[in-house]
């Protein structure tokens, strides 16, 4: 992971290791807040800023941390910055802060967050630390509007709040609701999935892409082995899990 | 009686209705996770279950008692989180030394569950809609009782799933959406029942 990372953060977390379609991280607010386009990219900004700034204080503390606590460390460092944010919204934005809800607060335990403390700002300087929290959040962000977005064209006939409804209605057609409601999100999640894995089947055909990235052992990857398994390898209950969990 | 009837009715109400997965979307990591095997899906919904309602006492008693006298309920996400977490190494080394067998089962779980989102989802929940400590600890239960029937049911899905021909796109996680969101549509007919 270390050398593409070393060479581009900013671009890897946007598109090769995007956190949501590739590393499958943070999958709880990707499905809920997606109702919407304007949600989806409330929610991915909220993270992006919460992402950015853990990340610069954690690198910038890195020397100072020690290693045993710094689980606890990181997840106060999170959870501050999440209740700034979250009165910020309180303050400015009520419309987004009740659309969120509960998924504000819920930012401390996105596995994103803390997944890319423990991979790369414990280990990195500060700046790199800063691009790399603003390259994976807006690969969150990313994702979460683009879902957002197919699930309000279909379940509302809108695309960021502006309503095409007439018009289809006139000729006969109605919105799906389900794609709203919450099996519409499993659905659209999993649509997207399987035509991205069939567009880098064939730009590995073409030998454009070498290799998938994704379920690396470095970073937790939430689709295959459970979110955190890797920060608590001090006490080897993770690999135990991982173990029986049959991960290839 | 008409707490007994109250009870009853947030119970099924965060174990069916709304349930925790298929509805709220918490926990949706360790859903999609841990749920290849029915044996360790059982194991991770029992240590849910286990970390859920005890996180939903303590974070009850530690609302009502330490930060509603001090309004300092602006803090409650640091502090419960910080609680969860110590609770889950607290509730580890216990067992770990009390009850070694519960621990040979459990113990690989426990480390999991301090960033599972419905833990301190449902300890956020008890906190806005304003439960007391008998109706926090009971919605906490029922809802860790919902996850564990649905990664339950997940899992039993996906080990008949194995054997079944996949189209090579949707194999791996895709089907397990597909799959997932079937549950969730299932799920929507408990919505008449309250």
């Amino acid at each position: 992971m270390n050398e593409t990372n070393k060479t581009n953060p900013f671009i890897n977390g946007l598109i090769k290791e995007n956190p949501t379609f590739v590393l499958m991280l943070g999958m709880c607010p990707t499905l809920a807040v997606t109702t919407s386009a304007i949600n989806g990219l409330g929610m991915g900004l909220t993270t992006t800023v919460v992402l950015t700034l853990s990340n610069i204080i954690i690198s910038a503390l890195r020397n100072v941390i020690p290693d045993k606590v710094r689980i606890p460390a990181f997840i106060v460092i999170i959870a501050s910055f999440v209740t700034i944010v979250g009165q910020f919204l309180e303050a400015y934005l009520p419309a987004l802060n009740s659309a969120l809800g509960m998924f504000i607060p819920l930012i401390v335990v996105n596995c994103i967050i803390l997944g890319r403390a423990e991979a790369f700002a414990s280990k990195n300087k500060v700046f790199a630390s800063a691009l790399d929290g603003l390259g994976m959040g807006l690969g969150f962000t990313v994702a979460l509007t683009l879902i957002g977005c197919v699930r309000e064209i279909l379940g509302s006939f809108s695309v960021f709040g502006i309503s095409f409804k007439a018009p289809l209605e006139a000729a006969g057609l109605s919105p799906i609701a389900i794609f709203v409601m919450a099996p519409g999100a499993f659905f659209v999640l999993a649509a997207i999935i399987a035509v991205m894995s069939v567009i880098r089947d064939k730009q590995i055909k073409a030998g454009k892409e070498t290799k998938i990235r994704a379920c690396n052992k470095d970073c937790a990857s939430c689709g295959d082995d459970g979110c955190v398994h890797r920060f608590y390898d001090e006490n080897g209950a993770d690999t135990a899990v991982g173990k029986k969990e049959g991960v290839q | 009686m008409s707490t007994i009837s109250e009870l009853l009715i947030i119970a099924i109400g965060s174990a069916f209705v709304s349930n925790v997965v298929l509805s709220q979307f918490y926990g949706l990591c360790p859903f999609l996770g841990v749920s290849k095997q029915l044996k360790t899906a059982g194991g991770m919904g029992v240590a849910v279950i286990f970390v859920i309602t005890l996180a939903s006492l303590v974070s009850s008693l530690i609302y009502g008692f330490l930060l509603k006298p001090f309004e300092l309920e602006y803090l409650k996400t640091i502090v419960f989180i910080l609680v969860i977490a110590a609770l889950v190494q607290f509730v580890e080394m216990f067992l770990k030394k009390y009850i070694p067998a519960l621990y040979e089962s459990l113990g690989v779980y426990l480390p999991l569950i301090t960033t599972n989102c419905a833990v301190l989802g449902t300890a956020l929940t008890n906190v806005q809609e304003e439960y007391n400590i008998l109706y926090s600890l009971v919605n906490g239960f029922a809802t860790a009782a919902g996850f564990a029937i649905s990664i339950c049911i997940l899992a039993g899905i996906r080990e008949k799933m194995r054997y079944n021909n996949i189209p090579k796109p949707f194999q791996g996680m895709p089907i397990v959406l597909v799959t997932a969101g079937l549950m969730a549509i299932a799920f929507c007919g408990f919505s008449g029942l309250l």
